[in-house]
C-alpha cells in the first residue's frame, strides 16, 4: 500500500468558529488507517468544536476536510457528549445499539437480520449483551458509554470520532473505557479520533497527538510530543 | 347508553377521534422527549386563527388550517434550533400572537360566538360528513409515515448529533415530525378544542413513560392509553352531556394518576 492509499482523512488549513468568532485557526493534519489521534488542550481551546467539524455537524469557516476515496459520512462512527434528553429517555440497550445500524439500512424501514447480528456482536464484544433489555437511563455512566460505543461501532468500524468519552466517570471505569477503545483500535485497525482533557492517559494510548490552543501547538507522533516543550509543560501541569 | 352509537355524528367522531388519538399518542412520545410538549398548544392556536379567517371568508376551515399550521410548525422547530428565541418562548410568542389575531378577526364578524366556543373547547358535532374522508385519509397517512420512519425518528429523537454525524438526514426527519404534528393538531383540535389538544399529545406519553422502559413499549402503551381514553371520554361526555374534549382529558388525567401510583408502588416494593 502506498502512503496515499492508506490516508483516511486529511484536513488542510481549517479555520473553525461560530458566526464571525474564530475559535481555532489553521489546523492541518493527515490521518492514516489505524491511527489513534488524541486531541488535547485546555478547556475552551476549541477541541470539541474541531470534533464537531470532523463529524460533519458544523462547517468550517474555511479550509477543507477530505475523506479518503470510497469513504463517506456513512463510514463514520461518532460518540457525542451525552445530552440532557438521554437521561430520562425510555429506550432499551438493544434499541440504542441498533440505531447505529441505520446508516446501513438505506431505504429499508426496518432492521435486517444482518443489522441485528451486527448489534448483537458488538454488544457481546463490549460486554453489554446481558443487559440488552435493560433501560438505558437506568444504567451506570460506564455502562452507558459502552452502549454508545457499541452503537458507534455498529455505524462504522473504519473511523470512530469520540468526544470526551470518559467525562464524569470514576477512575476505574475511565481506565476500562480507555482499554476498550485501545482494544478496538488494535484489533480492528479502526482509526480513532478522540478528544480528551486527560492528557496523561492520552499519551499512553494514542499514537498521535494534536494539541490545540486557538491554533495548533503540536501535531505529530506521541513520542515526540512527550519530549516537546509544549507537551512537557502540559503533562507536567 | 349504547344507543349513542346509532347516531351517525357519534360514529364519525369515534372514527376520526380514534385515529387522531393514535397519531397524537405516537408523536407525543417524541415531542415530550424532545422537550416540545407545548408545541401542540402553540399550533392549535395558530389553527384557531386560521380557522377564524376561514370562517370569516367562508372558506373550508381544514383546507386553510392545515397548510398554515404546517408552516407554523416548521417555523417553530427551525426557530428553536438556531436562533436567540428559545423553544418555550418561541412557542409562547406564536401561540398568544396567533390567538390574539384569531379573536380579533372573528370579532369583526358578529354572531359567530358558537364557532369560537367550538374551536376553543371542541365539539363532537364539528366533524361534518365531508370532513370525515379527509380526516381519515390524513390520519392514516400520518400513521403510515410514522411506522415507516419509526427507527429513524427514534434515532433522531434519542441523539440528533449522532444521527447527523452518521449520515441520517436529521433535518428531514425533524421536518417530518413537524408536519405530522401539525396535521394531527388540526384534525384533533376541532373535537378536543384548541385549549385542550396538547393534553392529547402529552398525557399518554407521560403515563406510559412512568411504567415502561423501552421505546417500543412506551409507544405501544401510549397508543393503547390514548385510544382507550378517547373512547371512554366520548362515552362519558355523551352520558353527562359534557364537552368531549374535557371528558377525554379528565380520563387521561385519571390514567396518568394510576400509572404514577403503579410506578410509585413498584419503586417502593423493590426497596423493601
Amino acid at each position: 500500500m502506498t502512503q496515499k492509499e492508506k490516508k483516511l482523512l486529511s484536513c488542510s488549513h481549517l479555520n473553525i468558529g461560530y458566526e464571525n468568532q474564530t475559535v481555532l485557526e489553521d489546523v492541518s493534519f493527515d490521518l492514516t488507517r489505524g491511527d489513534y489521534l488524541c486531541v488535547v488542550g485546555e478547556n475552551g481551546a476549541g477541541k470539541s468544536t474541531l470534533i464537531k467539524c470532523l463529524a460533519g455537524l458544523m462547517k468550517p469557516m474555511s479550509g477543507s476536510i477530505a475523506l479518503a476515496k470510497g469513504l463517506s459520512r456513512r463510514d463514520v462512527g461518532y460518540l457525542p457528549q451525552q445530552t440532557a434528553i438521554q437521561r430520562d429517555f425510555p429506550a432499551s440497550v438493544r434499541e440504542v445499539v441498533l440505531s447505529g445500524c441505520l446508516n446501513n439500512s438505506r431505504l429499508l424501514p426496518f432492521y435486517t437480520k444482518e443489522d441485528k447480528a451486527r448489534a448483537a456482536k458488538f454488544m457481546a464484544e463490549l460486554g453489554i449483551d446481558d443487559i440488552s433489555e435493560r433501560s438505558y437511563r437506568e444504567l451506570s455512566g460506564g455502562q452507558q458509554q459502552r452502549v454508545l460505543l457499541a452503537r458507534a461501532l455498529c455505524a462504522s468500524r473504519k473511523l470512530l470520532i469520540l468526544d470526551e468519552p470518559v467525562t464524569g466517570l470514576d477512575p476505574i471505569v475511565t481506565a476500562e473505557i480507555y482499554e476498550i477503545i485501545k482494544e478496538i483500535n488494535r484489533r480492528h485497525h479502526t482509526t480513532i479520533i478522540m478528544v480528551s482533557h486527560d492528557v496523561k492517559t492520552a499519551v499512553k494510548s494514542a499514537n498521535r497527538i494534536l494539541h490545540v490552543k486557538n491554533t495548533v501547538q503540536f501535531c505529530g507522533k506521541t513520542e515526540d510530543y512527550v519530549k516537546s516543550a509544549v507537551g512537557r509543560a502540559f503533562i507536567g501541569g | 347508553m349504547w344507543e349513542m352509537f346509532s347516531y351517525p355524528f357519534i360514529i364519525r367522531a369515534l372514527v376520526v377521534g380514534i385515529l387522531v388519538s393514535l397519531c397524537s399518542a405516537l408523536l407525543g412520545v417524541n415531542l415530550v422527549l424532545k422537550r416540545y410538549s407545548m408545541i401542540g398548544d402553540g399550533l392549535s392556536h395558530v389553527a384557531f386563527s386560521a380557522m377564524a379567517v376561514a370562517t370569516v371568508m367562508n372558506w373550508a376551515p381544514l383546507w386553510v388550517a392545515i397548510p398554515v399550521v404546517i408552516a407554523a410548525s416548521i417555523l417553530l422547530l427551525r426557530l428553536s434550533a438556531n436562533s436567540r428565541i428559545k423553544g418555550d418562548s418561541a412557542i409562547a410568542l406564536v401561540s398568544t400572537g396567533a390567538l390574539a389575531v384569531g379573536v380579533f378577526i372573528i370579532s369583526m364578524k358578529s354572531g359567530i360566538n358558537t364557532d369560537i366556543n367550538n374551536y376553543m373547547f371542541g365539539s363532537v358535532l364539528a366533524i361534518s360528513k365531508s370532513d370525515v374522508a379527509l380526516s381519515v385519509g390524513l390520519s392514516l397517512a400520518v400513521l403510515a409515515l410514522y411506522v415507516v420512519f419509526y427507527n429513524k425518528i427514534f434515532a433522531v429523537t434519542f441523539d440528533e448529533p449522532f444521527a447527523r454525524a452518521t449520515g441520517i438526514r436529521a433535518g428531514f426527519y425533524n421536518m417530518l415530525i413537524a408536519v405530522l404534528t401539525a396535521v394531527t393538531i388540526v384534525l384533533g383540535m376541532r373535537m378536543i378544542g384548541a385549549l385542550l389538544i396538547s393534553s392529547l399529545i402529552i398525557f399518554p406519553a407521560m403515563s406510559s413513560m412512568r411504567v415502561f422502559k423501552s421505546f417500543r413499549n412506551v409507544i405501544i402503551c401510549s397508543a393503547v392509553i390514548s385510544v382507550v381514553c378517547f373512547f371512554t371520554g366520548l362515552m362519558v361526555s355523551y352520558q353527562y352531556s359534557a364537552p368531549t374534549g374535557a371528558s377525554v382529558v379528565i380520563i387521561n388525567l385519571v390514567v396518568f394518576a394510576v400509572f404514577c401510583a403503579v410506578d410509585w408502588v413498584r419503586a417502593n416494593v423493590k426497596h423493601n
